[in-house]
């Protein structure tokens, strides 16, 4: 892309990019401490999850401001207004992934969810796993605007979905089989439905990627409607 | 991707469906050696709003003349190619050009009411025309003016002169002028360049009211502006058209490059 006639346009879309990629580069650090905090029982790293959540609330109102001052001033037009458009959309998508990881690290300092049986715990781990991913991808995408893989970011919610609602199902078993641990089962209800959660902000991170690169709005279509 | 794809307009024939007011077909202009517009290929669409844009140069203001047949008063051009209005060679030896330029009225960047009173600048093309009694003379005044969105401001001062008129109002009272001999097309070139941005917004206003009854073809600097007021806009760089489609397609989503680079504002 060349540069705008005007380089201090150039440096303010600029910086609102970097700004969101910080921002992302943030969450994918919460995204991976949440995780630890929870299946290692690290209340340090749980607390630490909690206390970096104010810095990404932050980071969501500061490149709000940036994108409406670049709206207010520059009136962008085509690449440029999708680029906005799109910082501006996944920047509340990210900003939400931050309250998943957030509640994923208050669940794991809760009494109720003392260790994990072995086969949830290789549930719960593995969706752990696949969420990050797609965190990570639709975020290289966004840097590259690479459609290719924002495509097959949003492909992979599909299995996430599956596999939600598989544990959900055994989680439900759970609950009748030993009502005593409810506690316990009701606690990683809320944690497999964070992680469920965090997949569709990724997914939507990566509609926005297509519709930067291409002008496409892919949101609700039928080959995307898990 | 696929059923995404169907909301979007056929970029290859944005007009496609609409009615034709005017037909470009392969239309290129010389002044002497001077190539100005290059096989340049297009309909506008009939009441709707068509912009053209392009860097100083590009020949949109020469192919916005093309259509009233206004190069012709310019010594040592030569235009190539078929031009159509509703069908009809505008070139062909039976066309009158006084006519054609009743059908196809043009409004200037500056104002240039004529030093008369207001009254009769707008009935000067029907004096000309010859024939209409004046009291229906005067119906159509008021009609034009009513048109013009000017006749709230001037309906007590009629006869006085057209140049105590605001810049903005002298501009409306042209377009009244225009519209007052019953034109199937408006040109416009620039009609708000030199105008302050409440009268700008006015002109603005009008354009999207005229389309109603109009064909408006209209020569802009200011993209916003023609964001604003256009259904259609064409970019012309160096004298070709680069694009031309939808203009909330090019102004979201532009196929060309040099289209991207022109109204985001980047070097070419």
């Amino acid at each position: 892309m060349n540069k705008h006639i005007s380089e201090q346009f150039d440096e303010e879309l600029q910086s609102a990019r970097t700004l969101m990629m910080e921002m992302g580069g943030l969450l994918e650090q919460q995204l991976k401490n949440a995780h630890e905090a929870l299946l290692s029982q690290n209340a340090e790293k749980a607390l630490s999850v909690i206390e970096v959540e104010k810095q990404v609330n932050a980071l969501e109102k500061e490149l709000d401001d940036q994108c409406i001052q670049i709206i207010a001033r520059r009136q962008p037009a085509a690449s440029d207004l999708r680029m906005m458009i799109a910082v501006l959309r996944a920047t509340t998508d990210l900003e939400r992934i931050g309250d998943e990881a957030k509640r994923i690290a208050k669940l794991s300092l809760q009494s109720g969810s003392h260790p994990f049986p072995d086969d949830r715990f290789a549930d719960i781990d593995s969706l752990m796993d696949r969420v990050q991913v797609m965190v990570a991808r639709s975020l290289d995408a966004f840097a590259r605007s690479d459609v290719d893989n924002a495509l097959a970011t949003i492909e992979l919610d599909a299995e996430v979905d599956r596999q939600y609602r598989t544990v959900m199902e055994r989680l439900l078993r759970d609950m009748r089989e030993k009502p005593e641990a409810l506690e316990l089962w009701m606690n990683m209800t809320w944690v497999t439905r964070a992680l469920e959660r965090i997949g569709d902000h990724a997914k939507n991170i990566s509609e926005y990627v297509v519709y930067l690169a291409s002008g496409e709005d892919v949101r609700h279509t039928r080959t995307n409607n898990t | 991707m696929s059923t995404a794809t169907q909301t979007i307009d056929n970029p290859a024939d944005p007009t496609a469906g609409l009615p034709t007011s005017i037909r470009v077909s392969d239309v290129s202009l010389y002044y002497g050696a001077a190539q100005a517009l290059k096989s340049i290929h297009m309909e506008v669409p009939q009441k709707k709003v068509t912009a053209f844009i392009g860097p100083s140069g590009c020949g949109k203001s020469t192919l916005l003349r093309c259509f009233n047949r206004m190069n012709d008063l310019i010594d040592n051009v030569r235009i190539t190619g078929l031009i159509e209005l509703e069908g009809q060679d505008i070139h062909a030896p039976e066309v009158n050009v006084a006519q054609l330029r009743r059908r196809v009225g043009m409004v200037f960047q500056r104002p240039n009411p004529f030093p008369k009173s207001i009254f009769e600048n707008v009935a000067y093309g029907m004096r000309i025309q010859g024939g209409i009694p004046r009291s229906e003379l005067e119906d159509r005044v008021e009609w034009s003016l009513k048109m013009a969105a000017l006749w709230e401001e001037v309906k007590d001062r009629l006869k006085e002169t057209a140049l105590g008129l605001s810049g903005g109002q002298q501009q409306r009272l042209v377009i009244a002028r225009a519209v007052a001999v019953q034109p199937s097309v408006l040109l416009l070139d620039e009609p708000a360049s030199a105008l302050d941005p409440i009268s700008t917004l006015k002109i603005e206003e009008l354009i999207h009211q005229l389309k109603d009854n109009y064909t408006i073809a209209i020569v802009t600097h200011n993209m916003q502006q023609a964001a604003r007021v256009s259904d259609f806009t064409a970019f012309l760089y160096l004298g070709e058209l680069i694009e031309f489609g939808a203009t909330q397609q090019i102004f979201t989503n532009p196929k060309k490059k040099r289209t991207e680079d022109y109204i985001t504002g980047r070097y070419g």
